[in-house]
Parts: structure tokens; sequence; C-alpha cells
């Protein structure tokens, strides 16, 4: 069970990561939403059940919509980095 | 082994952390500081109902299949993350609509060029 | 330059936390009594092992963050409060919406599977806010799914929006209904948020003192609340 613990907090890190490093931000945004859904896998396995129905309808849902009504009324292409 | 299933979720919620601030701190556009403030919310979460864990705990609900000779696990953290949760995304919906505002008004969301335009 | 900077402050905090990795390991707070002063309480064994007497409730969680930690949930209820209410602010003093950006109304397919599946949605958020003292959930969770059956009539309904004067009414009472049981509470007992209905047998639905009742404000108050977030932040016109 902890090997299946461990791969379901890589899996979350890799989506962190991709989550900062895609350039268009729809991509970014379902990035995000796959790193609440396995925070809410992770908080059934540490025994919190309604941790893990609040964090998968709050996180993973309700974020995601506000998101991507907010990227409908501005960007949707991150700008290019010219040096800081 | 024993490491890893000692230590794997401080690992995991700090590693959260961290990338999250580090979207914060060198990212230029508007929406990715948001999103990157969101991923710290997730990884303080995480990390707040991972102390209240006891090994082989069962979860603090009574019923009627009872759990006989496990102890519950500590239902204070997990209480303090469900505030937390509906917090963190009434934060992230406020700074959400600012950037609206901003883009409406400046016509940019590139927080180096909006620190130019002054008034 | 901004890059490095900010590269070396994290390693300067991920050096700092992995000083933690020495400390009691995940899980390892059981043995809690022989690392620290046995005067010390610890609360999470309290409210486990007396939850059920003193408040009736099965969910344990339910009990601490409506009893135990009441004031805190009346916070976090304001907070919500004071974020939908500067949204609206904030996105309502701009230029309208011209009249070309309008969106053509949904096909009528997608118009009436949304409407026909909006009763179910809110019926399942109903029944998770409503047995919030029985199983896990509880008047958050069942106000997220009462506000994904908003999300989804902004999102396929075009033509029709629900109306806004209704939901902020729904939202205002909801909050208002928080408040005066606490002071009811208040009245009878001497201290606000009093738990003082009977507590009932286990595991009926109406048992727990005011849990119940207060997660069915909570849900309401949560679920119109969020609905009215997506509805401001997509543009509706009110």
């Amino acid at each position: 069970m902890i090997i299946f613990q461990t791969f379901l907090l890589a899996v979350m890190l890799a989506a962190a990561i991709s989550a900062a490093v895609f350039r268009d931000l729809m991509n970014a945004v379902i990035a995000c939403a796959l790193v609440s859904l396995m925070a809410s896998i992770m908080f059934y396995f540490l025994q919190a059940p309604d941790v893990a129905m609040a964090e998968a309808s709050i996180g993973a849902g309700l974020t995601t919509g506000i998101f991507i009504f907010a990227i409908r009324r501005t960007v949707r292409q991150e700008e290019d980095e010219e040096g800081s | 082994m024993s490491f890893l299933s000692d230590y794997i979720h401080y690992i995991g919620s700090f590693a959260l952390v961290l990338i999250g601030l580090y979207v914060v701190l060198v990212k230029s556009n508007l929406i990715k500081v948001i999103i990157g403030i969101n991923l710290i919310d997730t990884g303080v979460n995480l990390f707040l109902v991972s102390v209240g864990y006891l090994h082989m705990g069962t979860a603090p609900i009574f019923s009627q299949a009872d759990g006989a000779g496990k102890e519950m696990v500590d239902p204070v953290p997990q209480a303090l993350v469900l505030t937390a949760i509906v917090i963190g995304v009434s934060v992230v919906a406020l700074a959400l609509s600012m950037a609206i505002r901003l883009y409406q008004h400046y016509g940019t969301l590139d927080l180096r060029k909006i620190t130019e335009l002054k008034w | 330059m901004r890059k490095a900077l900010s590269l070396a402050v994290l390693l300067v905090l991920a050096l700092g936390l992995a000083s933690a990795l020495r400390g009691p390991s995940v899980g390892a707070e059981a043995k809690r009594g022989e690392l620290f002063d046995e005067q010390k309480v610890n609360f999470g064994r309290r409210y486990n092992s007396r939850a059920r007497e003193e408040t009736g409730a099965s969910n344990v969680v339910a009990s601490v963050v409506v009893t135990y930690r009441g004031l805190d949930t009346l916070g976090e209820v304001a907070v919500l409060f004071i974020a939908a209410t500067g949204l609206a602010a904030l996105l309502h003093t701009g230029k309208q919406r011209r009249s070309g950006e309008e969106a053509e109304p949904s096909s009528l397919i997608v118009f009436t599977g949304c409407r026909f599946v909006f009763p179910l949605i809110l019926l399942l958020g109903a029944y998770v806010f409503v047995h919030g003292h029985l199983t896990p959930g509880g008047g958050f969770q069942g106000g997220a799914v009462v506000a994904s059956g908003f999300l989804l009539i902004y999102l396929g309904c075009r033509g029709r929006q629900p109306d806004r004067q209704r939901l902020n009414a729904v939202e205002s009472l909801s909050g208002v209904a928080f408040v005066v049981i606490g002071l009811v509470g208040l009245a009878v007992g001497g201290s606000f948020l009093l738990n003082f209905l009977p507590e009932g047998s286990k595991y009926a639905l109406l048992s727990a003192g005011i849990i119940p009742v207060i997660y069915v404000f909570i849900g309401l108050k949560v679920g119109s609340e969020l609905g009215g977030i997506l509805g401001d932040l997509s543009g509706a016109r009110r």
C-alpha cells in the first residue's frame, strides 16, 4: 500500500511541475485539477473521508470552473520570457 | 522502505509547497501566480491532514460496522482543513476577479508591464 | 537574476524543512505521551472518546466543526460572504458587455439534458448535507455539490439563467439563520452556539442536537454563494 501512495505522490508532483511549465493557461489549469484529484485520493488513504469529499468537489470541480471562466475573459497564452 | 513509509507524506507536501512558491516568485503572468497560490494551499492542507494520522488508525466516524481494536485518527486537523479548503477557493475567486478588472483596465496581464504603467 | 535568487531562497527553505525529517514520523503521534509531558491534554483523543456522549453525533468531525469549534465555522462563513460580496462589487462596476458578444442559446438536447439532471444534483447535495452527522459529508461538501449543479446550468442552458434575486435571498437568510440559532443558544443556556436540542438516539436522522439544523443552513448558504460567484464570473446579467 505504501508503494501505491508513493506512486500517487509522484504523479501529483509531476502534475504540479507541468502546471508550472506549461505555456497555455488552459493546460496549466487542467494540471492543477489533477493535483487536486491526487490530493483527494491521498486524503482518503490518510483516513479522512470528509476532507477527501471536500477537496474533490471544491478543488477539482469548482476551482477549475472558476479558473476557466476567468481565462475566457482574459488571456489564453502566457507571454514569452524576455529575461527578468 | 521504512524511510519511505515514515516520511513520504511530509516530503510530498513540502515539495508541493516549494513548487507553488517557485511559481509565485518567478512567473510573470498573473493567472499563473494565482495557480501557484492554489498549489501552496493544497500542499499545506495535505501536510496538516498527514500530521493527524495515526499508524493503522481508522476514520473518526462511528458506524455499525465497528473497526474494533483500532484507534481513531485525530479529528481536529480534519476540521481545520475543511475550513482551509473553502477559504482557499474564496481567495482564488476574489484574486481572479481582480485579475479580470486589471485586464479590462490595462489590456495585459504581464506583471512586468503593469508595474511600468503607473496610473 | 530573479530566477537564480528565488532558487537560492527555495534551496534554503528546503534544507530547513528537511530538518523535520528527523522528528516524529508520519503516524508516530500514538507515542506522543512518551515524547511529551503526560500532563498535556491530547485534544484529538478527548474529542474521539467523548463526542458521542456529549453531542450524539456519529461523525466526530461534524461535531468538532459545529459544536466544539463552532466559532471557527462562523468565521469561515463570514470570509466566504466577504469574498462573494467583493467579487460582485468588482465585476459589476466596469463597462457592460456589448450585445454583440452574446453567446447563442444552446441546442434543445443539451438544454433539456441539463434541465433534467439539475434537480438530481440538487437532491444529491441535499442528501449529503442533511446526513452530515451520520455519514462522511456535511454542509460544505453538500454545498459544493449544489454549486456544481449551478455550474452545469451556466454552461449548458445558455438561453435561461437562474434567478439571481432568489439566490441572494437564500444566501442572506441562511447566514442570518445561523447567527439566530447561536443567539437562541445564548438565550437558553448562557453560551453562544450551545447545543440545546435533545440528543436523540444513535443513527437517527433527527439526533445530535443542532448539528443537522446548522448543517442544512451552511449547505444552503455555501451552495447559493458559490453559485452566485460562478454566475458573476461567467458574465451573466443580473
